[in-house]
């Protein structure tokens, strides 16, 4: 049976790559788990919550020598070589940023995945790490500042007055959208900026006010992720970002561009316009950082007050609630590399998700994986497709000349019918041929919403054949007495409960308190 | 009937006066209907054109029988047979589910007919004298009527009967049943040439069971999906059921209403037929049931998702717009309750919610409505297809409960498909679609719907009331 080993992180990293719950799921995916001794310590997790969960605590040597290791941090070189031959490790490896340890992974006869190298599709989001952890980092970013800030968040109402933090947040992706999730319900005004418009809705919708860069360029993403903006923008986005930073108190950024370093968003003028006091906490600081001055992993105080944090471990600094999402990304993935349940780890090359992640096999080098293309962003190409494709065929009528023959010879039809018929019979079919057009217009006018009603009353009314049968009702004969009298019960049946139940449905429509906009 | 009040003031000129004001007070009534706020008040000027026009009918027959036997028993018979069939009526109306409001709507639809049948029928036993001209004329208005009303009797109660279940709803599929359809016709007109020229009683039989056996196949030829379409066709045929007793009888009354009737009905299949991108033809001939080719949808659609209740129930509460479609699913699982009750919850939470309602959804016109106006859902947040469609794109959840065809992408995309042209709701734009579904089997038209294998689709397997429920206590 295969032997899945979680080892313990390095240095100050105070996450787990599985906590004691994924540990008992992993049991149930048929592998045996063990637990390198205090691994989970940092995060709150005790060996013998491991034990009881179902695994064994093992020594350093051991955990590194099963045939799957969990990590959280990419190995070091002599981790690399603690690996078995044939041993597949799984954790966040960036083989984008680090060709370095994507060779000397590719040294080892192993199989090396990068989860946080799944693509960016829904199929995939149960697995998407860098999402999970951003959503923490953006929590913990605000929680940062709320710690570094001198004053309330929310505007209490103090005979001093009401003046709530106002809190601008740059980027709105998911670490963003945490952030302004956080800081709305902490009571601040939130203010975010994304150059992808569409994100506006989503701001609005956990309490922050979008702010729109006002240029005539839209950015659609293929790849779900933010891409580089053109000068125009960049240059309106400048001064909305030093008028921003003036009136604030708190800025929050979060700006990345997978495989470029972070756009400067705020220069050290923007730093120097605010007010003493306020705290910046740069998230990209670790890329290169989206504000001057910001300094990875560092606390800077500025001369004119500002503090800019940028720390880089803000995930690490919730450690239970990200190991938990982290082991619960982890465990999705091997779901899906198991699966038959069986304890077996297969990679299928033709799964999209699993090539993606795959950096090295078998000792073979598997990195850069094909591109994705995700489906969730507007493609133009189906779009320009759907147009060119021939509109979907309407039924085929009959041809205008069809159409006006068909008339024609009806109208005629009607002339000698009206023409040759004797006394009664043209005034019933005036009064039939007007009925019918009123009827239409009638008919036409009514709300789609009552067609039922509509049938149901119709379906009364039609019961006014009761008329010609109470005239026959008294006849002389007795077969068209019965006759006539089972036409007046059926029709009553009609009449009345076709009136009933339309006044029944009737009652039942409500109007609400106006939802529509 | 004879005139024994002297004067300008006779029992018919009262009679022919009340029916005109009947007949006016019955548009009215379905005028009302164009508005909610009005709709009440129609249904008030429809009894009481009803109550108008039967009480002079009432006194001119008992003016006309008062003192004679015949008489006598003839307003026994009436009474009793009023006060029999009300009460039946008034207890059906009553009972009924709304869930059921097909099957009633197709009962009802059937006593017309019948009733035009017997009417139909003592037209011939009453021959009356009239001038030769006029009894060929009287001849070939009993034969019509009791062709039409007889159509629409046995067609009714198929409809009805597919509509509980107590038949299959698939289409029958006879031989040559267009053939068969066309020939029934012929013979139909045969028939009345050869009854006008000699008024045989068996003529009469004949062509009753003849309409009765055509009017039984025509329905039992379509298939369950189509039944909002027949179900209005059918209000249609009850309506020149009754249209052809005022020709018959020499009644204005009968002919506006059956008229205005008629013309409902005959909108009403349009609007469905429309809905669905079909000819009435195809429909009533049964067509479509037979074609549904397979498209190439059914090659490799891919993987769908599923999502559990409790997940649902989260994306829902973080949601800021929600749209719900529902489709004869939700009727079929009577989750309209629960559905309302979740819309409520939503709407507490602050989250936009709105109904999309295809025209064809459920088994009848407005078939869906009236199930959420039972489950009282406030009606401006219930909104037809065209008036949503372009507002699906900016929603962040949509929930498609019993609905398959009515919400197919392929129908917009895939020229190919066997519902293409068929106006969708577009519920694909929106951010997440969460489909309730029993099975991953096909919909009524036995075409694949690729919205399931969407990236942004999600499964929730399962009885939609349950699953409703669960997602409420997720909450």
């Amino acid at each position: 049976m295969t032997r899945i080993g979680i080892v313990a992180e390095l240095g100050r990293e105070a996450r787990v790559a599985a906590t004691p719950a994924t540990v008992g799921k992993l049991l149930g995916l048929g592998y045996d788990v063990v637990v390198e001794k205090g691994a989970g310590e940092s995060a709150s997790f005790r060996d013998e919550d491991y034990a009881a969960a179902g695994a064994l605590v093992v020594g350093a040597d051991e955990a590194w020598g099963s045939e799957v290791v969990l990590r959280i941090n990419p190995p070091t070189d002599d981790e690399i070589g603690r690996l078995a031959d044939g041993a597949t490790l799984i954790g966040s490896l960036s083989p984008a940023l680090r060709p370095d340890l994507v060779e000397a992974l590719a040294g080892r006869p192993i199989t090396a995945l990068a989860l946080d190298a799944v693509p960016r599709i829904s199929r995939a989001q149960s697995m998407d790490v860098l999402s999970s952890m951003a959503n923490i980092a953006g929590y913990r970013a605000v929680i940062e500042a709320a710690h570094e800030f001198g004053r309330f968040f929310t505007g209490q109402v103090t005979a001093a007055g009401k003046v709530p933090a106002k809190v601008l947040v740059a980027g709105a992706g998911v670490a963003g959208l945490a952030a302004i999730g956080a800081a709305s319900s902490l009571g601040a005004i939130v203010r975010a900026t994304d150059p992808r418009p569409e994100v506006a809705d989503q701001v609005k919708s956990i309490g922050g006010t979008y702010l729109k860069v006002e240029v005539a360029e839209e950015m659609k993403s293929s790849d779900g992720y933010a891409k580089a903006t053109s000068e125009a923008y960049n240059a309106r986005a400048a001064e909305m970002y030093t008028e921003q930073a003036a009136d604030v108190d708190i800025i929050i950024t979060t700006a990345l561009i997978p495989g470029r370093p972070a756009p400067k968003l705020l220069t050290a003028e923007d730093v120097a316009g605010m007010k003493s006091g306020s705290v910046i906490v740069d998230m990209a600081a670790g890329q290169g950082g989206n504000v001057e001055g910001s300094v990875a992993g560092e606390r800077i105080v500025t001369d004119n007050g500002v503090v800019i944090l940028g720390y880089t471990d803000l995930p690490a600094r919730l450690p239970a609630q990200a190991s938990q999402l982290y082991g619960t990304n982890m465990l999705n993935l091997l779901k899906l590399l198991t699966p038959d349940k069986d304890g077996q780890l297969r990679i299928d090359f033709d799964d999209v998700v699993q090539r993606s992640v795959t950096v090295v096999r078998d000792g073979a080098k598997t990195w850069p994986p094909p591109p994705v293309q995700v489906s969730a962003a507007p493609a133009a190409k189906t779009q320009t497709e759907v147009a060119e494709t021939p509109a979907p065929k309407k039924k085929e009528g009959l041809s205008p000349a069809g159409k006006a023959g068909l008339f024609a010879a009806g109208i005629a039809a009607l002339f000698l019918v009206n023409a040759v018929a004797p006394a009664p019979l043209p005034q019933h079919f005036t009064v039939l041929m007007l009925t019918v057009v009123v009827g239409f217009y009638v008919i036409g006018k009514v709300h789609h919403a009552l067609h039922t009603p509509l049938m149901s009353v119709t379906n009364a009314i039609s019961g006014i054949i009761v008329v010609g049968a109470l005239l026959q009702v008294t006849s002389d004969n007795l077969v068209m007495q019965v006759l006539a009298a089972v036409a007046v019960l059926l029709a009553s049946i009609n009449i009345f409960g076709g009136f009933a139940v339309t006044r029944r449905m009737l009652a039942m429509f409500s109007r609400g308190d106006g939802a529509r906009k | 009937m004879s005139d024994t009040v002297s004067g300008p003031l006779t029992a018919d000129s009262i009679a022919g006066a009340a029916y005109i004001v009947a007949a006016l007070l019955f548009i009215l009534s379905l005028a009302g209907l164009s508005k909610h706020e009005k709709a009440r008040a129609g249904v008030v000027y429809g009894i009481t054109g009803m109550v108008i026009a039967l009480a002079a009918t009432v006194w001119l027959t008992v003016q006309g029988a008062w003192g004679t036997g015949a008489g006598l028993t003839g307003l026994v018979l009436l009474v009793a047979a009023v006060l029999v069939g009300g009460a039946i009526g008034l207890w059906r109306a009553r009972v009924v589910e709304m869930t059921g409001m097909p099957e009633l709507i197709a009962l009802l639809h059937s006593f017309v007919g019948l009733a035009a049948v017997l009417v139909g029928w003592n037209g011939h036993l009453e021959a009356p004298a009239l001038p030769a001209d006029l009894t060929a004329i009287h001849h070939a208005e009993v034969f019509i009527g009791v062709f039409i009303g007889a159509v629409t009797f046995t067609g009714s109660i198929v409809a009805f009967l597919k509509l509980s279940a107590r038949m299959k709803s698939s289409p029958l599929m006879l031989p040559g049943k267009n053939a068969i359809n066309l020939g029934a016709l012929a013979a139909f007109i045969a028939l009345t040439v050869w009854y006008v020229n000699d008024s045989q009683l068996w003529l009469l039989i004949v062509v009753t069971l003849l309409a009765l056996g055509l009017g039984w196949h025509l329905v039992a030829s379509i298939g369950g999906g189509d039944m909002p379409v027949v179900v209005s066709m059918l209000n249609s045929y009850s309506g020149w059921a009754a249209a052809a007793a005022g020709f018959l009888l020499n009644n204005d009354l009968l002919i506006i209403t059956g008229a205005l009737v008629g013309s409902s009905g005959a909108y009403l299949s349009y609007i469905m037929c429309k809905a669905m991108n079909r000819s009435f033809i195809s429909v009533i001939a049964g067509g479509f049931g037979i074609a549904a080719p397979v498209s190439k949808g059914d090659a490799d659609q891919g993987e769908h998702r599923e999502i559990t209740a409790q997940a649902t129930a989260e994306m829902l509460a973080n949601a800021s717009s929600v749209v719900i479609t529902p489709g004869y699913g939700m009727a079929v699982a009577q989750a309209q309750y629960p559905v309302a009750e979740l819309a409520h919850q939503l709407r507490e939470k602050g989250v936009n919610v709105r109904f999309g309602i295809h025209p064809v959804a459920g088994r009848l016109p407005g078939h869906m409505n009236v199930l959420l106006a039972e489950a009282k859902v406030p009606y401006d947040i219930v909104l037809e297809m065209d008036e949503i469609n372009d507002d699906l794109g900016d929603t962040s959840v949509v929930l498609v409960i019993g609905a398959n065809d009515t919400v197919n992408p392929s129908a917009a995309e895939d020229p190919g498909s066997p519902i293409a042209g068929m106006p969708v709701l577009r519920v694909w734009e929106a951010e997440n679609v969460i489909v309730f579904k029993r099975s991953m089997a096909v919909g009524y038209a036995g075409v694949q719907n690729p919205l399931f294998y969407r990236d942004n689709s999600q499964m929730l397997f399962g009885d939609a009331k349950t699953r409703v429920e669960d997602i409420l206590k997720a909450f």
